[in-house]
This record gives structure tokens, sequence and C-alpha cells, in this order.
């Protein structure tokens, strides 16, 4: 993600000391110890620069809940904090708002893109994606009929309800086999880290590739 | 229904059982991928859904934010013409209004259309320890009353049943030839309940929308047995929650649609019929007497909170259950609820108690597909997330998950703490500690050596 926003002419700032954005605990219930690291998250990043970030899950947590977060309990959605339109999803500050969808990559594949739920239902993310992806040399791409399903990460779910957790995931393997795919390109390395799970215990012959290094290859075959 | 032992234990031993149950996950694919295409190509009828879905959530916000002045309102317009109203704070004052009129009217048998509310109020049983016999003549209730079950969903009460099932359990249970075909399984149960609706003394009905201008109740068929239920017998009862009130009748040019598209993907449903009364001396057919009973059974607790209060502007339309994954895998039955799905594990906390149902609320990978299909957008996912806050907060979690997300916060407040130990060391604390709660389908996630932050000071040195 660096290198091609770099690429791209990009001043790329990371602060060494951040560390989450604290969803986690919200996805858990656990509202203050969230709020205690969200408020750090937004003391890590001071400027007004945008913020990118490899996931649509932390944008799209940062962007919908904190302002609910600082409130006191009850309905609605707060008032908006600058930092929530501070940050974005990398695919979507690639297309929305570089206006770049070819970023001169290269992957000699064919792969289907699954819409991380993130990504998708809390930053309507769908077509940013799927334009860069075209512009890869040599990467086919082909739509899974349920390329909007959850792959059954969820946080504390995969591990709370893991027969649940892991049957959903199973099926998103399974499907994207079905289509003769060699990878499964996301925005989001939680859903990836959870279909990588199944795929290395069943020694299937798929791979998966975060959109990031898929836009980052150059060589070829992966 | 209430099983014995701890709830969350018997769900967790069920979705097991039933997420592993291939053949299981073959029929609710199948079922719910044709209640997915069916919708797709329902919806198209809305010129703009977005903006109906507005609508629909404006006119529910201002039915439940004016609830009382509604109900009123409806019990004043729907009396006035001889209709009687049964207001039950509770299931049981409910089954004993029921019990009462049926008594009255000496019922020996009852024929009802499909009501969610009279499972929420375990009516049949009640009834049947009366010695009245019940008869549900909706064709899914049908054949999950002859199975002795639950219905599996709130609209497709035997969605989870192939055709050969039903056919097998006709021939067990009605002593039918083997392997009849839909249509003449269809055929058999039409002459069943015919009989029934002949029989009866009283009909039992839910309601899809209570009307407060004209004092009326609006009921939805597809099969026309609810027009009977209501036609046939002396008597009609029709039970619902104190939600189901819309402020008039005009706004059903909105909400019938609306409904028939996210239930079944129709643009509308085949029966509409609007209940303002019991017969009239110069109508020639319709019950002698019709009560409405309005329940609350919880639902005032839902009211007062402004949060959860969302939740009460449901229609019952199913659609949040036929786009759920967890749904899907785990089927209806497993939830141990009246509502399952998405809304029942909303609603059911609520209704029931935090304390034995918050797994309902955590058992949900938040994909946030419930809400984003919702018709009177309630923010399903969001209010899933609440429920988990308030049981964090009522201190139902476990002394293991507390410590867990207080380590958690304490290494989130300090990246030293967060960048102590290599890949490696990181990669042995998972294998002890997750390895087995990760269960035994997934290999466990792999810490790379170094972690971005480490990655980033030495590239920045480098250059």
């Amino acid at each position: 993600m660096v290198s091609i926003l770099e690429g791209l002419g990009c001043e790329v700032c990371y602060n060494p000391e951040q560390t989450c954005c604290g969803q986690p605990a919200f996805n858990a219930g656990f509202r203050n110890d969230c709020r205690a690291v969200a408020e750090k998250f937004i003391g890590d990043f001071n400027a007004a620069d945008p913020i990118v970030a490899p996931s649509g899950s932390c944008t799209g947590f940062v962007r919908n809940y904190y302002g609910q977060l600082f409130q006191e309990e009850g309905p609605g959605d707060g008032e908006i904090l600058p930092i929530q339109k501070q940050v974005y999803e990398f695919s979507e500050f690639l297309v929305d708002v570089l206006g770049v969808t070819n970023v001169g990559a290269a992957l000699h594949a064919k792969a289907t893109y699954h819409d991380a739920c993130g990504a998708l239902r809390e930053c309507g993310i769908k077509d940013a994606p799927r334009k860069l992806l075209q512009k890869v040399l040599g990467l086919e791409l082909v739509e899974a009929a349920d390329c909007e399903v959850c792959c059954g990460f969820g946080g504390t779910f995969a591990v709370k309800f893991e027969p649940i957790s892991t049957s959903m995931a199973e099926q998103k393997v399974v499907n994207a086999m079905k289509l003769g795919a060699e990878y499964i390109i996301s925005t989001d390395s939680s859903c990836l880290m959870q279909l990588d799970a199944y795929i290395r215990k069943h020694k299937c012959n798929i791979k998966v590739m975060h959109i990031a290094d898929v836009l980052a290859s150059r060589k070829g075959r992966h | 229904m209430i099983a014995v032992g701890n709830r969350e234990q018997i769900f967790l031993k069920q979705s097991l059982e039933k997420s592993k149950d291939l053949a299981h996950r073959q029929k609710m694919n199948h079922a719910l991928k044709q209640s997915d295409d069916a919708f797709e190509k329902g919806k198209g009828q809305f010129s703009d859904l977005e903006l109906a879905r507005d609508w629909a959530n404006a006119i529910k916000r201002d039915a439940i934010m004016q609830l009382d002045t509604y109900l009123c309102e409806f019990e004043r317009k729907f009396t006035s013409r001889g209709g009687k109203v049964i207001w039950a704070q509770t299931a049981d004052q409910a089954v004993e209004a029921v019990k009462a009129i049926c008594s009255r009217h000496r019922a020996k048998t009852v024929v009802k259309s499909k009501s969610m509310v009279s499972e929420e109020i375990r009516l049949n049983q009640a009834l049947k320890d009366g010695g009245v016999e019940v008869v549900e003549t909706d064709l899914g209730e049908y054949i999950q009353q002859l199975a002795d079950e639950a219905p599996y969903h709130i609209v497709a009460p035997s969605l989870h049943k192939s055709k050969e099932e039903v056919a097998q359990l006709f021939v067990d249970k009605l002593g039918t030839e083997p392997e009849l075909r839909p249509d003449q399984l269809t055929q058999v149960a039409r002459k069943v309940l015919r009989k029934k609706f002949r029989e009866a003394e009283v009909g039992i009905t839910g309601v899809n929308f209570l009307l407060a201008d004209i004092g009326g109740m609006v009921l939805t068929e597809n099969e026309g047995n609810g027009r009977l239920t209501t036609g046939f017998p002396k008597v009609h009862i029709a039970l619902t929650g104190i939600e189901k009130i819309l402020p008039s009748v005009h706004q059903l040019s909105l909400f019938l649609p609306l409904l028939a598209t996210h239930a079944s993907g129709q643009h509308i449903t085949v029966y509409n019929a609007i209940l303002t009364g019991p017969r009239k001396a110069d109508e020639a057919d319709g019950p002698e007497e019709m009560y409405i009973i309005l329940l609350d059974n919880g639902r005032t607790n839902i009211l007062a909170d402004p949060t959860a209060r969302e939740s009460l502007y449901c229609i019952r339309c199913g659609a949040c259950l036929n786009v759920c994954p967890v749904y899907k895998n785990i089927g209806g039955h497993t939830y141990d609820t009246t509502y399952s799905g998405p809304i029942g594990s909303v609603i059911t906390p609520h209704l029931n108690g935090l304390k034995d149902n918050k797994h309902l609320s955590y058992a949900s990978s938040l994909c946030g597909s419930c809400t984003e299909v919702c018709p009177v957008r309630i923010p399903l996912h969001n209010l899933l997330l609440y429920n988990r806050q308030q049981s964090v907060a009522a201190g139902y979690n476990s002394g293991m998950e507390k410590v867990m997300f207080l380590t958690w916060k304490k290494m989130m407040l300090n990246r030293k703490l967060m960048n102590a130990g290599s890949g490696d060391v990181k990669n042995w604390v998972f294998k002890v500690f997750v390895s087995k709660i990760w269960g035994k389908d997934r290999e466990l996630p792999m810490f790379p050596k170094k972690n971005f932050s480490q990655q980033w000071k030495a590239r920045r040195q480098q250059k």
C-alpha cells in the first residue's frame, strides 16, 4: 500500500505509535474499553491529512461509529467528528480521491473478488476495487454469486460460534474454487485471514491475496 | 419450547449440528436462493425502493412514537361497530382471554390462520389442554402441526422441508399414497381443512396491520385460508402485538407492496382483507362476534428504550432471515425462540430476558445484510451491538472475556507492549490459548516475523 501510494506521488506518513481503532472491543459490547483505545487513535492522527487504511472494516468503524461512541448512550449517530470524514479505505482512496484506476500492476491469474462486509455495507464500496482489478494486466476477474456474503469472521464471533463461522468460510472457499479461481482477493485482511485458515487446513487449491498486494504485484505470477 | 438447561449451551450444540448437516445446508440454500431470486425480481416494482423504505420508516416511527394515541383511536373506532378489544399485558392474559371466549361458545374446534403471536403465547397447547381441537390452516403451518414442530421461519414455516419429506409426512400422518406431488398434497390438505372450516366454532388469525384511522385490521395471505377462518366460524379472534399499528388506511398503498415484496417477492399478496368488525345486520356473511387481542408481553420494555424502540417498526416480512448467513446455516429451530433470525435475536433479549438470551445477540458476524434489506430500515446489526453493550453493562459476560479485553486495552494503549515478543512468540501464544476455540477446521493465523510498525522503521532507516 505504501509503495503504491508513493508511486502515485503521495507522501506517506506513519505514526509508529498507533495501534487500533477499537472496533474489536466495541463489537464485543465493551464500549468503555473501546472508547479508551479510540481516544488514543484520534490523538495518533492529529493532522488534517487523509487517513488511508488497508481495511474497509476499520474505515467503516471510524466513519460510522465514532460519533455515537463519544456521545452519551442513546440512539442516533452522535455529533460527527472530523476524523470520521478523514478516513478512507485504500481502494476507495485510489479511485474516488486520487482518481486512479490503473496502477501498472500485473498478475497473470484467475481471481474472484470478495466484498468484505465492512467495505461493502459500512462504506458502500462496490465498484472501486473492481475498477482497479480490471486494470491489472493478465488478471481475469470472475464474479461469484455469493461475493457479497460474509466470510464468517466477525471478530469474536469466529471463536464464540466456531462451527457457524467455519461453515460460512467453507462455502465461500468452495464456491470460489468452483469458479476456477486461483485467488480470492479482498480489501480486508480479517476476511482473508479467516478464509486462508480454512484453505490451509483443508489444503484447498486456492490462495488469498489482499488487494494492496495485487496492486503492488509487478512480476506476473505472484 | 423453553428447553431445560443453559440456553446458550443448547444453542451452541444445535448450531454445531446444523451447520455441519450438509442435507440441511442444501435445503436451506435452495429455499433461500429461491426467495432471494423472487425478491430481486419483485423489487423492480418500486421505482425508488430506497425512498419507499425511508417513507415506511418515517410512518412506523410516527406510529410507535404515538403508539398510545393510535391504539386508543383504533379501539374507539373498532368498538363503535361492535368489535371488542382485549388488552393483554402478558401471554397468560391473552391465552386466558381466548380460552374464555372459546368456552363461552362451547368451541370444540378452532381453525387458525397463520399467527406468530399465537406461537409466542403458546396458544395451541393451552387450547389443546382444555380439550379444544386446534387446526392450522396455512399449508406451511399445517405441515408443521402434522410434524409437531414449531415454525422454522416467521413467513415460510416449513421452508426446511423438501417436497419428498412433506409427502412422507402425509403418508405417516394422513395415510396418503406415497410420493404424492406438491399439487396433490395441497389437494389432500384442502380436503381435510375444508371440513374443519365448516365444523369450527371459532376462527383465530394474526394481524398484519392495525389501522388506527378506520379502526380496522388487515390480513394479507396467499391461500385464502385467512378468509375462510374469518368468514366461516361464528367467532373471529385476531391476535396482534401492539406494534402492528399504522396511523392510516391510506398507508397500505405503501405497506402492502413493501411487505409482499420483502416476504415473498410478490408485487402484492393474493388475498388482502380489511376487517372492521363483526357482521352487520344487512351483511350476508362474517362472524357474529369479533375480538382483537392487543398483546404487550414485553413490547413496552422495548418501547421504553429509545435505542431498542426502532425494533418495534418490524412488519414481520422475514427478509432479514432470508439474507442472514447465520440463519441459513443453523436454521430456525436452533434459536429456540418464537422469532428467529436477526429480528428475533434483537427483540428476544428484551422480551424474554437478556441474561438467558444474550448469546443470540452475539451469534452474528455483524455482516449487516439484515440492515441492508429491512424494508422499514431497522438498524438490526446496530441493535445487536446495542444488546451486547447492555449485556456487558449488566455484567453478564464471562470473567475471562472481561480479562481478555482489559489485556487487549492495555496493549492497544501502549505500542511497546504490542511490539513486545517476536512473531514466533505470538504464534506460540496463539497456539496455546487460541487453537482450541479456533476449532479443527481452520489453521491458526500466522504472525509475520516483523509487524508493520517494525517494518516501517526499518524502511525509513534504509532511506
